[in-house]
């Protein structure tokens, strides 16, 4: 056990988790004033129910019989039995020199935001137990699986498949779920004509920088100890979203328009997103390389959810399923043996070949269509039996009225 | 007795009151609007997706006044609140039937 390692990613956890509430009001600044506490409460609630279950059994399902290159883990370690202040078990995990527990903790935090993610895309209109029903359910059926496959040695890492904080698992995953539901949803009302311009950009932009502040530790802390790749990581993190923000707000201007405050905002979570995969495993200006692209690219695939005739509110299909495929692809050019001697295939153009960029493409075309398709039918039975979506009146009312007998500015108080 | 409302810019809003309270006006009431006459709105652009605004932000100031005074109040408001730019806003009199102070109970002029 390392003191150092472990005071590390204690920091990291309360880091990555503030990032649920960041991402709180990241989109909470851009919905309308009438649906913010719903927004809000969706993403609090999974601070709540999606603890509890990763403690009882998702844990176990990532987790347990860890290196396994299958598809699932165990029960092993159900309710957290043998989760421990001590070493954890097994040969895979012998490498952490953290408390278990702690470990199990740190996974938790990034299990209760990837589902959080979704709802961005499917702001204003879906009902509460709806939404509480599909997380719960997401996160056992894909989340569990999907971080066994990456992050547990499961059959995408035996593969050479490499992603350091979650490009896949967080960002791809989250993307596809949301690509999913959104076609089952379908459109707010009123929408595309009726203008709904965020009601606070900068609630938006405070939630931007807590994000931001959270990545280190959902980067840095994936390095699961305080050494040169964490530092790295680190350093990763605030190169590539400065890159992003100046693609993003440079095409906004090359398109003949301003350079806006939610384009910065953007186009940084962009880049956050794209080094995601990345951040342990490329160093130089390649970090910079990746966010610019990430950020133009994210940007032009604001334009995909116009093509597919889909409303995807807060574009977490252009933001986290282009940015965290645009990532991870990326990462079969940049990844460097140098930075993290986990890297065996390094990048095309460090002189790898098209090795690791072979693996990547099929990871993320695995995680895509995993969590597409499970989505696609949990969004489908949810909406069957008990109704996905809430009703004309309730949507004119507002999310915060209609699901929580609440009003978040009130006028006369 | 007479109401006088008044549609100004926001910014003008600091000169009118001191205008009015150096002629010995006591109270007014003062909302936040938006409307337009002449005066063009905006557009915002959010994420490429462009939203024309039609309205333009604007202050609604109200007092009741004695009858005598409503004519020399409102010309007071008009000067304080010109800047002779489309958008400036407008002033109008109405009549008022019947006035009450709640603190005491005073009717009509009593309660001016």
């Amino acid at each position: 056990m390392d003191s150092g390692n472990t005071a590390w990613v204690l920091v990291s956890t309360a880091l990555v988790l503030f990032m649920t509430p960041g991402l709180a009001f990241f989109y909470g600044g851009m919905v309308r004033s009438k649906h913010v506490l719903g927004m809000l409460m969706q993403n609090f609630f999974a601070m709540g129910i999606l603890a509890v279950l990763w403690a009882l059994v998702v844990f176990s399902l990532a987790f347990g019989d860890a290196g396994n290159a299958g598809v699932i883990g165990n029960l092993d370690f159900i309710g957290l039995r043998d989760v421990g202040i001590g070493a954890a078990p097994g040969e895979f995990l012998s490498f952490l020199t953290i408390p278990f527990v702690l470990f199990c903790a740190y996974q938790m935090t990034f299990a209760i935001i990837t589902p959080a993610l979704i709802t961005g895309a499917t702001a204003d209109r879906l009902r509460f137990p709806a939404f509480a029903v599909f997380i719960s359910l997401w996160l056992v059926l894909v989340y569990g699986p999907v971080a066994h496959w990456v992050f547990a040695g499961g059959w995408l890492a035996d593969l050479g498949a490499l992603d350091f904080a979650g490009g896949a698992v967080v960002h791809i995953n989250a993307g596809a779920a949301a690509l999913a539901v959104v076609m089952v949803l379908g459109v707010r009302r009123g929408y595309p004509g009726e203008p709904m311009p965020p009601h606070s950009l900068p609630l938006t932009l405070l939630g931007t920088g807590i994000l931001w502040f959270g990545w280190a530790g959902f980067n840095a802390g994936s390095a699961l100890a305080a050494d040169g790749i964490a530092a790295q990581a680190l350093m990763n993190t605030i190169l590539a979203p400065a890159a992003a923000m100046l693609g993003w707000l440079a095409i906004e201007r090359f398109k003949g328009g301003h350079a806006t405050t939610l384009g910065a905002a953007s186009g940084a979570v962009a880049g956050l997103v794209a080094i995601t995969p990345c951040a342990g495993f490329v160093g130089g200006m390649a970090p910079i390389y990746i966010g610019a692209v990430a950020g133009v690219v994210c940007y032009l695939g604001l334009g995909l959810k116009k093509a597919l005739g889909l409303d995807d509110s807060l574009d977490v299909i252009a933001v986290h399923l282009v940015g965290g495929l645009a990532g991870s692809l990326m990462l079969g050019l940049f990844a460097d043996d140098a930075i993290n001697a986990v890297v065996t295939n390094e990048g095309l153009f460090l002189g790898g070949g098209a090795d690791l960029l072979l693996d990547q493409i099929v990871a993320s075309a695995a995680t895509l269509a995993y969590s597409f398709a499970v989505s696609l039918v949990l969004a489908k039975v949810i909406d069957a039996t008990m109704g996905l979506r809430i009703r004309e009146p309730e949507e004119i009312e507002g999310l915060d009225l209609s699901q929580h007998a609440e009003t978040a500015y009130s006028t006369v108080s | 007795m007479k109401l006088i409302t008044a549609i100004v810019k926001p910014f003008k809003l600091e000169d009118v009151k001191e205008s009015l309270k150096g002629a010995g006006v006591q109270g007014m009431t003062v909302t936040e609007v938006q409307g337009f006459g002449r005066q063009s709105g905006h557009t915002e652009v959010y994420r490429g997706a462009e939203y024309t605004v039609d309205f333009v932000p604007k202050v609604r100031i109200e007092l009741v006044v004695d009858a005598t005074d409503a004519e020399r109040i409102a010309g007071l408001i008009v000067d304080a609140a010109r800047t002779g730019k489309i958008g400036d806003g407008k002033v109008w009199i109405t009549d008022v039937d019947r006035l009450v102070r709640i603190r005491t109970g005073e009717l009509n002029d009593d309660a001016l």
